[in-house]
């Protein structure tokens, strides 16, 4: 059923290819789809990069735009709001720094750093375990570095969120969709017993817009760009700032970058 | 040979009624379950397997350890274990059939469980587990039957027969191989990150696995006149004794290096299962109950006196798998989550209706060990009267 979904949507990606319409708003109706030479279907204006990696400067985030960032991705994301803390679906949240970086926090962190949380989220690794693990290809990672995941394929195993070393990874437990306020159209709902998280906004990404998060913070306190292109704003980010990764001895190679 | 299952005595057939009933409460339970979602369990975001794989885990042990009969009997022609190697078989096949079930109650989208062939992917260990789980069913089912046609039949067993049992034997290393590099390949969980996880897997099943066919071949005695040859019964708890000790040998090897090195990570699980950890310390009870039992097993098996004893060999080997399953069954699965990546202690308890499912689980295995153990009884019966 899913491959044939897939087709269905390659096909239909094929036979508008010619056209020159404008993209529709909605990437799961029928707008207009350009296949990818790697047969991901995308729209013409989409942003796309070689390596998409983002940088979480911490130094600038208040409270305020930790929850700004939150909110829009669990809005965009139609990520439901589960009261017990068991059953949660995070994709995006807050941690302190010694629950960040549990084998950098030393004695003697600077009161800022440790009493401020710090946004954390899918690490999109270049060598994802959870990739590695997945018995079906239902995560798996784009050429462009997303790790993403085929929700209809999931078998609900949760390997992957044995194998994940940074708790990015969150199980239906129970029902989302009644845990739904309003639901955003642009985005699929999920159904209980698939594992999902961030996803870096691809579907997003595809329609020409920044990721959520990175949109609702207004000055700079995410950066997104391309780790391939040497003026894109993360790379100049990495360049002027000294960066940290969450676990880089695992070898999981993460590609979200924290100024401290 | 089939209809020998058929064919039984009035307890036969209590005991057979008495496990469909569980079964059935089991299925209603996993009908709730699948229509609520794993919500009903005890799992949670950071612990996301518990008592299910818990119990595959165990159960992987139980069902390679066949291999302690098969293995000294056709490749060291230790002539007891002639007439046991069958039970060793169906057991394994009855171990794997639970296994498989504990995988399926566990899945969260069980309807699309074919997933994992339909879309096969080599670098998941759990697509290995499945590829040597069923191989390892399927060689034992279809040895296991082909030895009892033999018997009834008096016959010799065919050379491909043999060839197949020849091919298990690796096999059953390579079930438990696998399913410890389930966890053993995993960054970040220290627990689990250890190169002796197999090994310490093997030795546990080793020392479980024919405890639990020695006890049920004491039950079998005593209910249907199963003969149990003293010489065979003394091979197997030295094999059961030997095992034991190396399972215990291998967790103080860990327990050295987590404290010697005292390395936070490889430190918080250990800390966390005997002496509890953030004020939580549920395991803490469990933990040194398994502790003690090992030990007093191990006292009873290693002192021959006590070791050819029936009634303090029974004491030890009731003992022994109270042990190991708490450790493996109950610890090794659940600790591995805790605390979790980002330093912070969840725990987990299963709840009623996780245990009622797994019940149903152990009963369908239950009642195929019966079975098929039945059918191997009445063949067994039915060639020495003639």
């Amino acid at each position: 059923m899913d491959s044939a979904r897939r087709n269905f949507l390659k096909i239909a990606g094929l036979a508008a290819a010619g056209l020159t319409l404008k993209p529709a708003g909605n990437a799961f109706g029928m707008g207009v789809i350009v296949p990818e030479p790697d047969g991901a279907a995308k729209f013409d204006d989409a942003l796309s990069a070689k390596r998409w990696a983002m940088v979480v400067d911490t130094r600038k985030f208040t409270a305020q735009t930790r929850k700004a960032a939150v909110a829009a991705c669990n809005k965009a994301h139609n990520v439901p709001e589960i009261k017990n803390p068991k059953h949660a679906i995070k994709w995006i949240w807050e941690a302190n720094f010694k629950n960040a970086f549990p084998d950098l926090a030393g004695p003697h962190v600077p009161p800022q750093v440790e009493r401020e949380p710090m946004l954390v989220f899918c690490n999109h690794c270049d060598s994802p375990p959870c990739v590695r693990v997945c018995p079906t290809k239902a995560t798996f990672k784009r050429k462009d570095g997303i790790v993403t995941m085929d929700f209809h394929r999931c078998i609900g195993c949760r390997y992957c969120m044995a194998a994940c070393p940074y708790g990015s990874r969150s199980f239906n437990y129970v029902d989302p969709r009644l845990h739904l306020g309003q639901t955003s159209v642009d985005f699929p709902t999920r159904t209980k017993g698939v594992v999902e998280k961030c996803n870096f906004c691809a579907e997003r990404l595809a329609r020409g817009q920044m990721p959520a998060c990175v949109e609702a913070c207004r000055n700079n306190e995410l950066i997104f760009g391309d780790l391939a292109d040497p003026n894109s704003s993360v790379n100049q980010a990495l360049r002027q700032n000294f960066t940290l990764v969450r676990k880089p001895e695992l070898g999981t190679q993460p590609q979200v970058y924290y100024i401290i | 040979m089939l209809e020998k299952a058929l064919q039984g005595s009035k307890i036969y057939w209590a005991w057979v009624v008495a496990l469909l009933g569980l079964i059935g409460i089991g299925f209603f339970t996993y009908l709730y379950q699948y229509s609520q979602g794993l919500g009903v369990t005890g799992l949670s975001r950071d612990i996301s397997w518990g008592f299910y794989i818990a119990q595959l885990t165990y159960l992987v042990g139980v069902a390679a350890s066949g291999v302690m009969l098969v293995l000294p009997y056709y490749l060291h022609d230790h002539k007891t274990f002639g007439k046991l190697t069958i039970l060793g078989e169906f057991m394994a096949v009855a171990a794997v059939l639970m296994c498989m079930m504990f995988v399926l109650v566990d899945l969260g989208q069980p309807k699309r469980m074919l997933n994992v062939i339909l879309f096969p992917t080599p670098n998941s260990i759990l697509f290995w587990d499945m590829f040597v789980l069923s191989g390892y069913l399927g060689l034992n089912m279809v040895i296991g039957w082909m030895v009892l046609h033999a018997e009834n039949k008096r016959g010799e067993l065919a050379k491909w027969v043999k060839i197949l049992i020849y091919i298990s034997i690796p096999w059953a290393i390579s079930i438990h191989t696998v399913t410890a590099f389930l966890y053993a390949g995993l960054p970040g969980r220290h627990l689990w990150l250890t190169a002796i996880l197999a090994p310490r897997f093997l030795a546990s099943a080793f020392a479980a696995g024919p405890a639990i066919l020695l006890l049920i071949m004491f039950v079998m005695r005593r209910v249907a006149n199963f003969h149990v040859p003293d010489k065979a019964v003394n091979t197997l708890s030295i094999i059961i004794t030997y095992a034991m000790i190396l399972n215990v040998f291998f967790l103080l090897l860990e327990m050295f290096t987590a404290f010697y090195s005292n390395i936070p990570g490889h430190l918080h699980a250990f800390e966390y299962m005997f002496a509890g950890s953030h004020g939580k310390w549920a395991m803490v009870p469990w933990m040194w109950a398994s502790v003690l039992l090992g030990v007093f097993s191990l006292v009873l098996l290693i002192v021959p006196k006590w070791r050819k004893n029936p009634k303090t060999l029974v004491a030890a080997l009731i003992t022994l798998v109270a042990s190991t399953w708490i450790e493996k069954g109950m610890a090794l699965v659940v600790v591995g989550f805790i605390p979790n990546p980002l330093d912070q202690y969840t725990e987990y308890a299963p709840t009623l209706p996780e245990l009622v499912i797994s019940a149903g689980v152990y009963a369908v295995g239950l009642l195929v060990l019966t079975l098929l153990f039945k059918i191997a009884l009445g063949v067994r019966a039915e060639t020495a009267n003639a």
